[in-house]
């Protein structure tokens, strides 16, 4: 993985470098220094350590809440130019785009089959991120020979996106760090006996609606519903619903994680599904696409608690 | 039993509540929860740093901004547009059932990074669909175009978790497989990831429905903008 990071890491600190260098910069020193240490936890993650990692989150995140880290000025090209070029390059400009997912799944199969010495050359859980990245860069020479630009304008039109995106693309990383020490201190087992101690054990449909509900209330909090299903199968699903009413546990655990994501669909914890594309697509409503998606999220919730109800238990 | 480091679930809540910046009360509730939980100040921070550090290959996407940002600089938005303004059968809501019958096809064989909202919803997606419903009811009105564009990532972000459940070899089911065998309970694994098929029906039925009614919806509530804007 360090290859990868030193890559993300690269492209950080150059961003950072043009936002810090930029005099139109509203907030140039506060943002750029945001970036800079953002690129730290990749170009030196290991030798900084967890404690200057932890560190480097306190920063971030007290730049982040004291309004600093702001957009600059956007270098976009004029519509009319954009326009024009968009008539003269035609399809050919999906190539580069298309070529991402394409090669992603293309790497993905050579890289399961690639072995080093009878071993495979990448560990399985790493393969998807790495032809992730080749993708990247494969699609990004293409980019750069349909364009004909070098690769300074492909930092600064990165430079753009991420400063759109902002601070918000550091939340995924903190909500998970956060998931870290929520686990420490424990407090998933804390909620989950909560739960168990406030519902009518004996009914079987209120058990299911305690699973399927808190599978779902405690993705919204905890922002995953993989760190929500240990806790509540643990606490609820097992012994309320398998030891005491006899539900089959195999159909229990696959609609009870996916009424986790019911809740992933509900909350701003899931940042990385809905608080970066509020980000991504420049919505006033920061959310916009948490509420677009609410609708869905509640109406399947409540079937998944009467398609559980139903199939465990036949 | 020490009950305070549910402060730090509460933290959370009321900072979100409070609409303060995210990345400030997360990392703020982090350090709570620790202190709360009887920890050092400088084992909390070890904590979070080793959480931040185990998670970087989050920030991935990033690498994808340098091809998405300069092929939208040479009119990719504007030729997506334009592609789909020629396709008169192309509507927005039928835009999008495509995309997330699609998109959750292709997460139940595994292909879940093949697409995303960095790689194919702003890019691609989010511009056709906005193309198709101004084609049906002219230039859209900012709230109404900010609703579509919220649909859209939405769409994407449905067909993604409805449908990666379904396939064996991913992380969920092998997950939920070895959590039920450290119980003691063995099934295969590929008993858990059917089971996921009814509630991956059922959600490409609602979703799908939603987005069936989406383009007369767009057309009313651009009415309704319109009008009040034009209200003195």
């Amino acid at each position: 993985m360090k290859p990868l990071y030193l890559l993300i890491g690269a492209l950080l600190v150059a961003v950072a470098w043009h936002v810090g260098r930029d005099p139109s910069h509203p907030r140039r020193w506060a943002s750029g220094a945001f970036w800079a240490l953002l690129a730290l936890l990749f170009v030196g993650g290991d030798a900084i350590g967890p404690l200057g990692a932890g560190v480097i989150a306190v920063a971030l995140a007290a730049l982040a809440g004291a309004g600093r880290v702001v957009r600059g000025p956007a270098r976009e090209e004029p519509a009319a130019q954009r326009a024009e070029s968009a008539a003269r390059l035609g399809h050919r400009l999906f190539g580069p785009a298309l070529a991402i997912p394409a090669a992603t799944v293309l790497l993905v199969l050579a890289l399961k089959r690639a072995t080093w010495g009878g071993r495979p050359l990448l560990e399985p859980q790493i393969q998807t991120l790495w032809a992730l990245a080749l993708a990247c860069l494969l699609a990004g020479g293409l980019a750069l020979r349909l364009t004909r630009r070098g690769p300074p304008d492909g930092v600064h039109a990165a430079r753009d996106l991420l400063e759109a995106i902002g601070w918000a693309g550091v939340l995924p990383l903190m909500l998970a760090a956060l998931g870290t020490v929520f686990a420490a201190a424990g407090v998933g087992d804390l909620l989950a006996r909560g739960v168990s101690a406030v519902i009518p054990v004996q009914s079987a449909f209120a058990c299911v609606v305690a699973y399927a509900v808190g599978m779902a209330a405690f993705t919204m909090l905890m922002g995953n519903a993989f760190a929500a299903f240990p806790v509540m199968t643990a606490g609820v699903g097992l012994p309320l619903l398998v030891k005491l009413h006899g539900a089959d546990p195999a159909s229990m655990v696959a609609i009870g994680m996916l009424s986790g994501y019911c809740g992933t669909l509900l909350t701003p914890m899931a940042a990385n599904f809905n608080v970066v594309p509020a980000a991504l697509l420049e919505l006033k409503d920061p959310h916009g696409v948490i509420r677009a998606q609410a609708p869905t999220g509640i109406v399947l919730l409540a079937v998944n608690v009467l398609l559980m109800y139903v199939i465990v238990f036949r | 039993m020490n009950l305070w480091p549910l402060l730090g679930v509460a933290l959370v809540v009321a900072g979100f509540a409070l609409r303060l910046n995210p990345l400030m009360v997360v990392v703020a509730a982090g350090l709570a929860t620790g202190l709360f939980a009887g920890l050092a100040p400088d084992e909390v921070l070890r904590l979070l740093g080793e959480g931040v550090l185990r998670n970087r290959y989050l920030l991935l996407f990033v690498l994808t901004l340098p091809v998405i940002g300069l092929l939208e600089r040479s009119g990719l938005r504007e030729h997506a547009q334009a592609t789909i303004a020629k396709l008169r059968a192309v509507t927005a809501g039928r835009l999008l059932i495509a995309y997330l019958a699609l998109r959750q096809l292709m997460s139940m064989l595994g292909l879940t990074n093949i697409a995303g909202h960095a790689q194919t919803v702003r890019p691609l997606i989010a511009p056709m669909a906005e193309a198709a419903a101004e084609r049906a009811t002219g230039a859209l009105p900012p709230r109404t175009r900010g609703r579509l564009l919220g649909l859209v990532a939405g769409t994407d972000n449905v067909g993604l978790f409805f449908g990666e459940d379904v396939f064996v070899a991913f992380g969920a089911v092998l997950l939920m497989q070895g959590f039920l065998e450290s119980n003691g309970i063995v099934v295969e694994p590929i008993r858990i990831a059917l089971w996921g098929l009814p509630t991956a029906i059922a959600a490409f039925a609602i979703h799908g429905f939603r987005l069936w009614r989406l383009d007369a919806r767009l057309r009313r509530e651009a009415e309704a903008e319109r009008a009040e804007s034009e209200r003195p």
